[in-house]
């Protein structure tokens, strides 16, 4: 095994772990600001990818297609929140998680119902596709790189967001005494619209840019969803530090492990049964990784009281 | 208002009266539902336990569901292939007998609810919610990669499995068959409720800080509780994949988990036929609203919307008119 | 003198900076009130966390009849004969006055391991459950949820569930809280006969209780003991009156 293919499946990794971290921020931010489980945020990832489809396939234009996913995933996120979410901050957990399972199964359903059960496909524009050349002579897909340049320009923003802006004083206020923001005279109920629908942009532009380099189909937000969890669980829920570490940590493992675990165990079994056994286990490494976290730490990395 | 004790007797003629009905109109397919409701309704029952009486709210029931379905799927395509069985060193031959398939299913499933309690509740909130889905995403995918029981393509059974002194293949012999072991196990959560080990499990969910302080162990008291949940949930996915004569990792999904969920909403938490009910109106549903669209989910999402916003108790609490516990 | 059924020796707590607990010594002994009394924040939640096992010390041991219980939790201090009630109920609130008293007789019989019998047949913790809510005075609202109680009919069920474990030692965290004149001088009376089935570890506010009570008092100030003694004791110290009785007596 070269170097240069780890490398690379580090990279991957990589990507794989800032895509996760823009669903987790998401996450992460509306449980910690409201204390809302949203299981329908893979949702929104969904409909930033129909939306950046729909768009690239009537103009050609990518960017704009990115635009539309940002505001059509932002837009869905406040129609939702002023509908459904705002009457669920105070519900005990099981309601939340009922009643955003209930609005995945209008999402889906409701968008097979628009765009037919087909997948839709997303391109790659000219300017972003093809290979680099990085230093050390190894070719990359140039559309990756920027993916994780998107990625950790995300994180920045987020972090300058919440640490030297007003909105981000009001949301740490928010994360800790409502009744003070509210006495500060912020419009709470816009704030956490306004929240809600930062964390959906977020998921619909991941929805968008994986769209690009996967199908976009009804269900593909699920899967994902479930990894944000894992992820913003294993950083410990309401904090975007731990959502990026553990975003990272999850991309890694989960693309590492499928590499390197089958080759671990041929060290000492069979190909067949180290392929077999490798591989099982490496499609189970994150949940792993989460129990472990968990057993150890129960509110997760950077978690606070549970 | 109707006494809920009334309602449930209109559940269990409503469960005698629709297979009598379907066997006199010739109506098979109507007792498959039947059988399907009882079986859901049994998983549900167990879940509701776990959930409904003790306030945890495990996204991750499916595992039992799966554990049973595998254990019966393992045994009977090992026994229809005529070949043996390896279990580390032991060997032995597959089996068609449901005693033996559901003995497995159980035992195996105790074993591993008490490692998943073990595990899980060393967490709380929202960390149970989602340790217990990790759970069940971990066997989910296991199941898929693990081509020696046909990895994500499943796994069929040709015959349905063999009961001593019936048989099976009539379809109401074996919806008897199901709904005998949905009496028993809803017989054992009504002892279960009202008896010392329900009072401590009831009050360890409601303040765990009491249950303490009267020299209970709150942990011990849901450690339990959750395996006889997921021993109950376990022998439902039994018999799920002999109804169905198939297995796969579907069983283990974590949609499967939400749907065991929300049918005890339907019905109502942690009321005695909360989980029946809600098997019959959700199998009801999606045979109703499924044969007149192809999208009967978003009106599932609907009505499972305006129960969790405006019907605090499910069905069983709006007829009732009193509210259920809280988890 | 008799040995005490409760005691802390050198008891020692602190959260970062703050010396919540400084060395507390005290002891309950047979027959006796034993009230703890201080300022908001002088540490008395802390003290009996300790002692009845939700927090661990720093440094320091409790006892309950000469056995140290400082490495027991909450539950097995419960069956070592501790007796608590709680300053805010923590009761089941949405199960009836007798279900919240059978929970005690569970604890005390050992039968939470039971779960086909049901509890409504078992003679044994009825009779002990309706025991205890008749001496609390409550047997004509046994079938009424706990949230349907009023406050003062919610401090007498915590007190009928501590009953039901027969302790050794009682300890009860501010029992008259928001309980009224009336209120307050019928637990008062219900208190005093007490302490011969068992002493009292009290924590109370009401200073007209505690001096009608108690046969002991200690003086809790920042996590310290200041002052010790019999009533006319604490009444008499200057030191008692400067650090605290001033604003209140």
């Amino acid at each position: 095994m070269s170097v240069i293919l780890i490398i690379e499946q580090v990279l991957n990794g990589l990507q794989f772990g800032v895509m996760l971290f823009l669903m987790a921020a998401g996450l992460t931010l509306i449980f910690g600001v409201m204390g809302l489980i949203n299981l329908a945020h893979g949702s929104l990832y969904m409909v930033g990818a129909f939306a950046a489809a729909w768009v690239a396939g009537l103009t050609g234009s990518f960017v704009l297609a990115l635009g539309a996913a940002l505001a059509a995933a932002a837009a869905a996120g406040a129609l939702i929140e002023m509908l459904v979410i705002r009457r669920l901050y105070k519900a005990a957990h099981l309601d939340q998680v009922l009643a955003t399972f209930a609005l995945i199964l209008i999402f889906s359903e409701g968008t097979r119902w628009v765009f037919g059960s087909f997948p839709l496909f997303l391109d790659v524009p000219a300017y972003l596709s093809g290979p680099i050349t990085l230093p050390g002579g190894i070719q990359y897909p140039f559309y990756r790189l920027v993916l994780i340049g998107i990625g950790v320009a995300v994180a920045l923003a987020l972090w300058w967001l919440t640490a030297r802006t007003r909105l981000g004083i009001q949301i740490r206020a928010g994360e800790n005494d409502r009744e003070m923001i509210a006495a500060l005279g912020v419009d709470i109920s816009r704030l956490y619209t306004l929240v809600f629908a930062l964390g959906a942009a977020l998921a619909g532009l991941a929805g968008a840019l994986v769209g690009a380099i996967q199908s976009v189909q009804v269900g593909m937000g699920e899967p994902v969803l479930i990894l944000a969890f894992v992820v913003i669980v294993i950083g410990g829920i309401g904090s975007i530090r731990g959502a990026f570490i553990g975003a990272l940590l999850v991309g890694l493992t989960d693309t590492l492990g499928g590499i390197f675990l089958p080759e671990l165990f041929k060290l000492f079994m069979g190909t067949g049964a180290a392929t077999q056994t490798g591989s099982a286990l490496a499609s189970m490494a994150v949940y792993i990784l989460m129990s472990i976290v968990l057993i150890w730490r129960p509110a997760g990395l950077f978690g606070g009281q549970s | 208002m109707i006494p809920e004790r009334i309602l449930n007797l209109v559940v269990i003629l409503g469960f005698i009266a629709v297979p009598i009905w379907a066997v006199f109109a010739d109506e098979i397919f109507t007792l498959t539902l039947v059988t399907k409701a009882m079986i859901l309704g049994l998983a549900a029952v167990g879940l509701n336990i776990a959930l409904g009486i003790g306030g945890m709210v495990s996204f991750g029931h499916a595992v039992f569901f799966g554990i049973g379905g595998y254990a019966m799927g393992i045994l009977a395509h090992h026994a229809q292939t005529f070949t043996p069985l390896s279990v580390g060193p032991i060997t032995m031959a597959g089996t068609k007998s449901m005693p033996v398939i559901w003995i497995t299913a159980m035992l195996v499933s105790a074993a591993v609810a008490w490692v998943i309690a073990r595990l899980s509740l060393r967490t709380t909130g929202v960390y149970f919610i989602m340790i217990t889905l990790a759970f069940g995403q971990m066997f989910y995918y296991f199941t898929i990669s693990w081509g020696t029981y046909g990895g994500e393509d499943g796994l069929p059974i040709y015959v349905r499995n063999s009961f001593p002194g019936l048989n099976t293949l009539v379809p109401l012999q074996y919806l008897m068959l199901c709904g005998a072991a949905l009496g028993l196990a809803l017989l054992l959560q009504w002892r279960l409720r009202a008896s010392p080990f329900g009072l401590a499990l009831n009050a360890a969910r409601q303040s765990p800080a009491r249950a303490e302080t009267v020299g209970l162990d709150p942990m011990r008291i849901k450690l339990w509780a959750f395996v006889i949940s997921g021993t109950i949930t376990g022998l439902a996915g039994a018999l799920f994949a002999d109804l169905n004569r198939f297995v796969s990792p579907t069983m283990f999904s974590w949609q499967l988990s939400g749907e065991l969920i929300i049918l005890i909403i339907i019905g109502g938490v942690g009321r005695l036929f909360g989980p029946v009910i809600g098997a019959a109106v959700f199998v009801t549903l999606e045979h109703w609203l499924g044969g007149l669209t192809d999208f009967w989910h978003v009106w599932l999402g609907v009505i499972l919307l305006f129960i969790v916003l405006f019907g605090r108790g499910g069905i069983i609490g709006f007829l009732t008119g009193k509210e259920g516990p809280h988890v | 003198m008799s040995e005490p059924v409760l005691a802390t020796h050198e008891l020692k707590k602190s959260f970062g900076a703050l010396v919540a607990t400084d060395n507390v010594s005290i002891d309950l002994r047979p027959g006796e009130i034993h009230a703890v009394i201080g300022p908001n924040g002088a540490g008395k939640s802390t003290l009996i966390g300790q002692i009845c096992g939700a927090l661990a010390p720093d440094a320091g041991r409790v006892e309950i009849m000469g056995r140290d219980v400082t490495r027991f939790d909450t539950a097995a201090r419960a069956r070592e004969g501790l007796g608590r009630t709680f300053q805010i109920s923590a009761l089941a609130m949405e199960d009836t006055a007798l279900e919240n008293v059978l929970l005690g007789a569970i604890g005390q019989t050992g039968r939470a391991r039971r779960f086909w019998s049901p509890v409504a047949r078992d003679a044994d913790l009825q009779t002990c459950a309706m025991g205890a809510l008749e001496r609390v005075g409550l047997a004509e609202s046994k079938d009424t949820r706990c949230a349907d109680l009023s406050h003062g009919q919610r401090r007498q069920l915590e007190v009928a569930v501590a009953l039901t474990l027969s302790p050794k030692a009682f300890v009860m965290d501010e029992p008259m809280a928001g309980l009224g004149l009336d209120g307050s001088k019928t637990m008062t009376s219900f208190l005093d006969g007490l302490r011969s089935e068992a002493p009292i570890l009290l924590v109370e506010h009401d200073m007209d209780a505690v001096f009608a009570l108690a046969d002991r008092i200690s003086v809790l100030v920042y996590g310290r003991i200041i002052a010790s003694g019999t009533v006319d004791d604490i009444r008499a110290s200057k030191e008692v009156r400067d650090a605290y009785l001033g604003e209140s007596v």
